[in-house]
């Protein structure tokens, strides 16, 4: 039996999309199996970012209605053969994702793979609250920023009011996730430290990823960022915490401000 | 550390972090249904007002929610000239 992981943060566009693929991958790439599954229906971009767009032909919603088999709207990725990739539809409405049929979708999966990872779409309805409902594990993306942050304490409220494992009585297991940290404006106190963040939210860190040109460069090519520059910073920070999500205790690392002195001197990027 | 940002605005980072402690202690203890700090507020600032005269204004209650443990704090500033309320 798998677990499923959520992968969600309240506001939009701190890299969740993002994170689903670059953990995916890695998992992958440690030979476990895993499927992503899109949850942001009408606005899909996991594909995307995937680099399968012109693979899909079957999707979440298809599956839901019994249009189409699980195994047909699964897309195995190219690159990892432990990879496989569940579409969100573009074109249908949000409220076609029933519960009873997401818990259909999500059980078949965690039979069939080591990891089921739901990439959550923004905000708090139908949409966050269906992709959360199974969960065992939740990534809570954060940026180090007020509004990421105050967000992503509701969707904590949310994950421990809304979910099947909290109305059991149990409790998702939360981890948090700082992406697009800066470490020259961490240090020169103009950006939170992952500390404050830490302190503020109160559960568990997974990693941090740093502000990098690496996220754009993988999105541009459709491949997940640990599989596009595996030797990259970005990369480095996904596989860490991939490492960390299968039981692995290792010390987060901090993206240090690779600033030269003279660089620091007269504020700009050595490299 | 750059030699200019010595001459910049003041660090902002701290600002950010000490306004989320305050909006997030409101927030979670309202989302809940009820509003438990501004309950709690408006009923200590009914037993003290019975004694002391108090501004409304100047009564702060922040609540602090931890893993373990939830700190409440109350801050009520009376003025020194009013003293006991007269009957």
């Amino acid at each position: 039996m798998g677990k499923a992981i959520v992968v969600t943060s309240g506001k939009g566009g701190v890299g969740k999309t993002t994170t689903t693929a670059a953990l995916g991958a890695a998992l992958a790439q440690r030979g476990e199996k895993v499927v992503v599954v899109d949850f942001d229906v009408g606005l899909r971009n996991l594909d995307l970012v995937m680099g399968a767009e012109r693979r899909v032909v079957y999707d979440l919603i298809n599956v839901i209605h019994g249009e189409a088999k699980l195994q047909q709207a699964l897309i195995r990725d190219k690159r990892l053969e432990t990879l496989y990739l569940l579409p969100a539809s573009q074109t249908r409405d949000k409220d076609k994702l029933t519960p009873e049929g997401v818990e259909q979708v999500i059980s078949a999966l965690k039979k069939n793979f080591d990891w089921v990872i739901c990439d959550s779409p923004a905000g708090i309805e139908r949409g966050p609250t269906m992709a959360m409902r199974h969960a065992d594990i939740a990534i809570i993306v954060t940026n180090p920023e007020v509004s990421s942050v105050r967000d992503s304490d509701r969707i904590i409220g949310l994950l421990d009011a809304k979910t099947v494992k909290a109305e059991r009585g149990e409790r998702v297991e939360k981890h948090l996730l700082v992406t697009r940290y800066d470490p020259a404006r961490a240090e020169a106190g103009d950006m939170l430290q992952v500390d404050d963040v830490l302190e503020i939210l109160s559960i568990p860190l997974l990693g941090i990823i740093p502000e990098s040109t690496d996220v754009l460069r993988a999105s541009n090519l459709g491949t997940p960022v640990t599989l596009a520059d595996k030797q990259s910073e970005t990369a480095q920070a996904y596989f860490e915490a991939a490492r960390r999500l299968t039981g692995e205790i290792i010390p987060v690392t901090i993206p240090s401000d690779r600033r030269s002195f003279f660089g620091k001197f007269f504020g700009r990027k050595a490299a | 550390m750059n030699i200019l940002r010595l001459f910049r605005k003041p660090k902002s980072a701290s600002t950010a972090r000490d306004r989320l402690q305050v909006l997030l202690a409101h927030e979670r203890a309202s989302v809940g249904g009820n509003d438990l700090v501004g309950l709690l507020r408006d009923e200590i600032l009914a037993v003290i007002s019975k004694h002391v005269q108090v501004d409304s204004n100047k009564v702060y209650v922040k609540m602090e929610r931890g893993a373990q443990v939830s700190t409440l704090e109350v801050d009520v500033q009376i003025p020194f000239d009013t003293g006991v309320k007269a009957a």
